[in-house]
């Protein structure tokens, strides 16, 4: 009972903590640039993304959310892979632009894959071409909002997900 | 600070990337060092390849615009407008002059917005974050007028075949000339920041210096071979557009180091607001499209246009149809891509990020093609090696680590 009683605690702590701070990691898996001047413009003083505690982090080993931008290219795929599997659990992706959500123009080049969500298992989708940066901020924060309010699921995970590391919509039950 | 480096003791390989804090896109450096010091350097790009090239081969010269126009999100407008110049040529239609000066003064904010974020991630790298978050503040000043013509802050879509979509009101212009106001006197202030501030000095004078001869050598282009003194600038060479009308003013640097690169984009910036100017103020009247035929008559041409970064050149092959049968696109970045190579050996480490971010690189753009070249084999004159063509198997291993 006092186990059941502080694992509750614990984890409602984890929660709080983790919605207060996460540190989230960028990678551009093929994008054009565009996602990644919006997202790295949400870090500065107009739209000021870190008033959330959220910081951009260098390090996959550090990072609590991926935010992928592009479309999945054969040459990044398998490193895109090693970065979300390097990050520790539990963890979320965000896929930003429409080449993100379903690799936009870039559907059927020969080097193209297709979406993160062919890869990855996806938390949240913000759609744009490029999204303005409150769309980015909105999408991050619905995100966190619904690991403090567990709703219905945002994603299924994709059939293509990694089979070792567990589908983070499935963590994001657990944590709450 | 540029020292001869002898080879002596261990000697390491730091592999950089794709991933990695410094490196805002994917690409692969592996640097030998020699203590701090960096004795060779090798990239491997191509993370961002696409096969843009090949897809806009099954599409219509209109979807094109919209696909080429999305091979860099920086540069976005340079790459529809030297695409949709290529396309008139060979139609044998000319864009009216009121939408030349559009084109004109669209890719004049391209050049401050791109230049500025430069501005802010040059900073960054060395260390310099008030610069970076003030450089970035002030650049969404060129975004909210960007957004106010267009639509859209990145990716604008200004160019039609034959002409431009969108018109410049009179309102438009008030709000243009109030926002080259507030950055020229900001830009001001960046380049006395960086013209004397001691500790960003330190990180940029006499760092990744690169002579003139050496520029010339490998093939500089932009701002990157204006600082080392290459006098070159498509806009004034040959010019296009409404270029021939608001000529602008080349900015050389004889200095080569990274503290020239800073001078000449800061430069450039003024004379963009200089440019744009000129234009709102005797934008001509007239029609913003001209009727351009859906089938372009069968040839080939070549389109050039003054980047952000250098020169960008385009060649489209029409076969008479509505897709075009080739189109290949060069980007400034590749060549540049080089000097970095060349400048790494003899710095230190820590000096690694500055020199990469000095040329202000861009995969999305330059990761183009694959070109093979194997274990001792030369390539004649940079072009692809005439030999045994490698198994699937092979071209693999040698490129997909």
């Amino acid at each position: 009972m006092a186990t059941s009683l502080l694992d509750s605690i614990t984890a409602g702590l984890k929660t709080w903590a983790r919605v207060n701070s996460p540190w989230a990691i960028h990678f551009n898996s093929g994008s054009c640039n565009g996602c990644d001047i919006e997202i790295l413009a949400t870090l500065t003083p107009r739209y000021d993304l870190e008033r959330f505690g959220i910081k951009l982090q260098g390090s996959p080993r550090h990072a609590d959310v991926l935010i992928c931008t592009g479309p999945v290219t054969r040459q990044a795929h398998d490193r895109l892979l090693r970065i979300y599997e390097q990050m520790p659990e539990p963890k979320f992706v965000v896929a930003v632009g429409s080449c993100a959500l379903s690799g936009g123009v870039f559907e059927g080049l020969y080097n193209v894959i297709g979406g993160i969500d062919q890869v990855l298992p996806v938390d949240a989708y913000v759609p744009g071409c490029p999204p303005r940066p409150e769309a980015i901020i909105d999408g991050v924060a619905k995100l966190l909002a619904s690991l403090s309010n567990p709703g219905p699921k945002l994603s299924t995970p994709a059939s293509g997900a990694p089979a070792e590391s567990a589908p983070a919509a499935e963590v994001a039950e657990e944590v709450v | 600070m540029t020292q001869p480096v002898e080879k002596k003791g261990d000697r390491f390989i730091i592999p950089i990337g794709p991933q990695h804090p410094a490196l805002k896109e994917p690409g692969h450096f592996e640097f030998t060092v020699d203590g701090e010091m960096v004795t060779d350097a090798t990239v491997r790009l191509g993370y961002v390849h696409r096969g843009i090239e090949k897809g806009v081969e099954s599409r219509n010269y209109v979807q094109n615009l919209y696909m080429l126009e999305r091979i860099c999100g920086i540069c976005s407008h340079t790459h529809a407008m030297v695409y949709a110049m290529g396309v008139e040529k060979l139609a044998g239609v000319e864009a009216p002059p009121r939408a030349q000066a559009i084109r004109l003064i669209v890719a004049e904010l391209e050049r401050i917005h791109s230049h500025m974020l430069w501005l802010g991630v040059a900073a960054h790298e060395a260390g310099f974050d008030t610069l970076f978050m003030y450089s970035w503040r002030d650049r969404e000043t060129v975004m909210d007028l960007l957004e106010a013509l267009s639509g859209n802050r990145v990716n604008y879509s200004a160019n039609l075949l034959g002409g431009v979509k969108f018109d410049i009101t009179p309102d438009q212009v008030k709000d243009i000339l109030e926002g080259m106001a507030f950055l020229e006197e900001r830009n001001r202030h960046y380049l006395e920041v960086v013209m004397n501030d001691m500790l960003l000095l330190g990180r940029i004078r006499g760092v990744g210096t690169m002579s003139k001869a050496d520029a010339e050598r490998l093939g500089a282009i932009g701002p990157t071979g204006r600082a080392s003194g290459v006098a070159r600038d498509v806009r004034l060479d040959a010019p296009y557009g409404a270029y021939r009308t608001f000529k602008p003013v080349l900015m050389l640097a004889e200095t080569g180091d990274l503290e020239g690169r800073f001078n000449v984009r800061l430069r450039e910036i003024m004379d963009s607001i200089r440019l744009i100017r000129e234009a709102v103020t005797a934008l001509p009247e007239g029609e913003l499209t001209t009727r351009m035929p859906r089938r372009i008559k069968e040839g080939e041409t070549v389109s050039r246009v003054e980047a952000p970064r250098g020169e960008a050149f385009y060649f489209i092959r029409s076969n008479g149809s509505e897709m075009p049968d080739r189109i290949k696109v060069r980007t400034p970045t590749i060549f540049n891509m080089a000097t970095v190579l060349t400048l790494a050996r003899g710095h230190q480490l820590a000096d690694m990020p500055m020199i990469l971010v000095g040329i202000d690189p861009c995969f999305s753009c330059n990761d183009r093609m694959v070109s093979l070249k194997r274990q001792g084999e030369e390539a004649a004159g940079g072009d692809a090696v005439a030999g045994p063509v490698m198994t699937w198997n092979e071209f693999r291993k040698a490129v997909m680590r």
